[in-house]
């Protein structure tokens, strides 16, 4: 396993769409074997999609285990991951490997069901919610090139929301 | 390059930020850290910038934008700032029927605890039988959020208003 390099805006690869997985092969394994390497030594550590380290492939981690402990569900391989329902909103701070030094509030769902196969090809779904749930959509958002930068919102926003949503 | 906070009020209308900031880039000017919104019927700006020669060549950039608009400017130099400032790791947040003193009490017992205000918004709103006041502010508190919670915790019954208190942390994804 090896740790892979990270791009980092603007690196223009970052904004590529990925392409869907289709053949689950060892070299996806080997693949996912050090994605996930670099995930965990990565500063955040909790996630990580294919796109940052230039592999244009539709393919997520999530472990928010570092942040959670035991209450999640581990290291999730999300491969051709789609959301198939959300519900709530929350503003959350986000950062990202890809954007060093910089932070943002970022508007997500705060539970998620998402649909996805495994490193062998097998159909898994998961429902997240919360921090898990953030992390997987911003994710899944590399794999249709965006960043969180592409998606924060004035404080201004941020207030009215929770003037109108919170009570 | 030396620096200097710039600060533009003038009536609102379309126009204001880019012929100010026009008018800064043609003297070489470069815009760090900025506020710019409107506040009752006046748009407000306040910006870092950093400018090569000496202000009166600033200020000489702006004066046909300055006239045009009926802008009200000002200057002053300031001393390089360090970035080391502290990051905010709580955010406040408070509402209710507005009155007199609900800024001067909540600030008061954040002060007393050392808490850093970074940002502070307001808004008034609400008819006019029943004004509704809306405020969040960042800051830094050297002791935590806990310590915040406690401090406001009288002023929800003397002030009538809500607070939340709120940890700012940043997820690194």
């Amino acid at each position: 396993m090896a740790v892979l390099s990270i791009l980092t805006y603007p690196d223009p690869r970052l904004q590529r769409k990925a392409e869907p997985v289709s053949v689950f092969d060892d070299d996806l394994h080997h693949f996912v074997g050090d994605l996930t390497e670099t995930m965990y030594a990565g500063p955040g550590g909790v996630g990580i999609a294919a796109p940052q380290v230039d592999r244009p492939q539709r393919i997520v981690l999530v472990d928010v285990r570092p942040k959670l402990g035991e209450n999640c569900h581990g290291l999730m391989v999300l491969i051709n991951p789609e959301l198939v329902a959300w519900e709530g909103m929350a503003v959350g701070r986000e950062g990202c490997m890809s954007v060093p030094d910089f932070t943002g509030n970022v508007i997500r769902a705060e539970r998620i069901q998402v649909q996805a196969q495994d490193a062998s090809g097998r159909e898994r779904s998961y429902e997240c919610e919360g921090f898990e749930a953030r992390a997987v959509q911003h994710e899944m958002d590399h794999l249709d090139g965006f960043l969180f930068l592409d998606r924060l919102v004035s404080r201004k926003i941020d207030l009215f929301r929770r003037k109108n949503y919170k009570k | 390059m030396s620096q200097a906070l710039l600060t533009v009020i003038g009536e609102d209308r379309p126009g204001i930020v880019a012929a100010v900031t026009q008018a800064l880039f043609t003297a070489d000017c470069s815009i760090g850290d900025a506020s710019m919104m409107r506040l009752g019927g006046y748009f407000t700006i306040m910006q870092v910038i950093d400018y090569p020669r000496d202000l009166g060549s600033v200020e000489m950039a702006l004066d046909p934008a300055i006239k045009r608009l009926n802008l009200r400017v000002h200057l002053d130099p300031i001393p390089s700032v360090a970035l080391s400032a502290d990051m905010p790791n709580t955010r406040v947040t408070v509402y209710g029927a507005d009155h007199p003193g609900i800024v001067a009490g909540v600030t008061g017992a954040l002060a007393a605890i050392g808490f850093n205000v970074i940002d502070l918004e307001s808004e008034s709103s609400g008819s006019a039988e029943r004004p509704l006041y809306v405020m969040v502010i960042q800051g830094y508190a050297p002791e935590g959020v806990e310590s915040v919670r406690k401090a406001v915790a009288p002023l929800r019954e003397r002030e009538g208003v809500e607070i939340g208190v709120h940890p700012i942390e940043a997820a690194v994804f």
